[in-house]
């Protein structure tokens, strides 16, 4: 055995080693990039997962568009308010109070209420469904249950439940808007986390030509509107809107709608 | 291959001989990074940056460095030493030259350092017993040859999300069949050189 070569071998991979490394070390040196500690902390308190909610590319690129001031030290849909405050004291402001929204799947229309007025065949993605003729659903703003919003969702947050509805685990959403976008119905919406009464409806069409087509749509009567004690809600485009700034959840309008497409739980509500 | 010409160094790199389809080199990028066409033209021209670098830097650690010492030997251990050391040196020069670069580049660059094709690639330029001129042009279509199969790979891919797959082959499956009957497309050419 040659000792001789294996040290001849070894010693020259190592010098070969050292002298990359040493290269290397200088090389962080000399062309180190300065970067705002910030940036490095605010990185550190966010989760970290990278879904884009805040509308920035991933987490480093918040981080950097918060220490420059463009981006709100709340922008984090995901981490809330307690990212929020770390984010706060970090630049050293006031966190401000973001209310915790979730999406809200706005439609009732199951197979029952709402029928089908063609036998859809294709793969199970809203979006092509509605490039034929605007889907297979009498009402043509309703959720086809496809799951389109199932398969973008990075949180597990939203599925397609018995009754072949698209529906939000309230607990798991972030807010974070992939279903939202995703939905070529505009049927998800946000809204705020606290907010009981919703109107569970997305069709804009005059009552009649609701009427025939779904049974628990909003006819856009104006009922909910006149009985309203807080001017809460209004009919807007022939659907009822609710402004949750104003909305005390009495659920008077619960009560009154004709269709029940106003939903809440009623042993819920707030006594006026 | 000695004194091949460039042309044929091109054709040979890119169609006859390409990277992944039949020398079946960078796999894992090639099926890791390929379900958006976006994501795998720029893991190609990150590749293509670091296999051109790396071709020609190995070229001269062999011809000034191994050969004279003779230690040939140590061929492989050398190649990947001066790889991982010079993928880490571009990345921090990078990062203070040319920001964009770097960001476009993003994720890809350090995904490198590990990669059998930038050091399969290295070892051939030796084995060919390339001159200093047809080592770098073949590194460079060599890296071309990879960029246009991840790339057309991901076309197809992009395509198969919204094709009809019967459901044992979704997803992984389906995307192997696709590669193979592609290297079996790439077959074609043999003998063009």
């Amino acid at each position: 055995m040659d000792t001789n070569s294996i040290i001849l071998a070894g010693t020259s991979l190592g010098i070969m080693g050292l002298a990359f490394g040493a290269a290397l070390a200088f090389a962080s040196k000399k062309f180190a990039v300065e970067v705002d500690p910030r940036v490095v902390e605010v990185r550190e308190a966010v989760p970290g997962a990278n879904c884009g909610a805040c509308g920035y590319p991933g987490c480093d690129g918040f981080a950097n568009a918060v220490v420059k001031g463009i981006a709100p030290v709340n922008g984090c849909p995901v981490g809330g308010a307690a990212v929020a405050t770390k984010v706060a004291q970090i630049m050293g402001v006031e966190a401000g109070s973001s209310i915790k929204k979730i999406a809200r799947v706005k439609c009732e229309g199951h197979d029952e209420n709402c029928g089908n007025r063609y036998e859809y065949d294709g793969f199970d993605s809203c979006v092509a469904a509605n490039m034929l003729n605007g889907g297979p659903k009498k009402c043509l703003y309703g959720c086809m249950g496809l799951g389109s919003c199932v398969q973008v969702c990075p949180f597990d947050a939203i599925h397609i439940n018995d009754k072949g509805l698209a529906e939000v685990d309230p607990e798991k959403c972030t807010a974070c808007n992939k279903c939202i976008e995703i939905c070529p119905k505009m049927v998800i919406s946000l809204v705020p986390y606290e907010q009981l009464t919703i109107v569970q409806c997305n069709n804009k069409d005059k009552g009649p030509m609701v009427k025939k087509n779904c049974n628990v749509a909003c006819i856009a009567c104006g009922i909910c509107e006149k009985n309203c004690p807080f001017d809460a809600i209004h009919v807007i485009n022939n659907l009822a809107e609710i402004d949750y700034d104003k909305c005390t959840n009495c659920m008077i309008c619960v009560e009154k709608c004709p269709t029940k497409a106003i939903q809440g739980d009623l042993t819920k509500r707030t006594a006026i | 291959m000695e004194n091949a010409s460039i042309f044929v160094i091109m054709v040979s790199a890119i169609l006859v001989n390409n990277f992944v389809l039949s020398r079946f080199l960078g796999i894992c990028p090639f099926l890791g990074v390929s379900k958006q066409v976006e994501t795998a033209f720029g893991m190609g021209m990150a590749v293509t940056f670091v296999i051109t670098l790396a071709g020609t830097l190995t070229y001269f650690v062999h011809y000034y460095l191994l050969v004279p010492f003779g230690l040939e030997y140590l061929q492989t251990a050398a190649f990947i030493l001066v790889i991982a050391s010079l993928v880490q040196f571009v990345e921090i020069v990078l990062q203070k030259m040319s920001p964009t670069l770097y960001q476009a580049l993003g994720v890809f660059l350090p995904l490198i350092t590990t990669n059998c094709a930038v050091l399969g690639l290295a070892l051939l330029n030796i084995q060919y017993k390339f001159g200093l001129v047809q080592t770098i042009f073949h590194s460079f279509f060599a890296a071309i040859g990879f960029s246009l199969a991840i790339v057309l790979f991901a076309g197809i891919r992009e395509k198969l999300e919204t094709s009809d797959v019967p459901a044992p082959f979704k997803g992984f499956p389906i995307a192997l069949v696709t590669a193979s009957l592609m290297s079996i497309a790439f077959l074609g050419f043999t003998g063009l050189v």
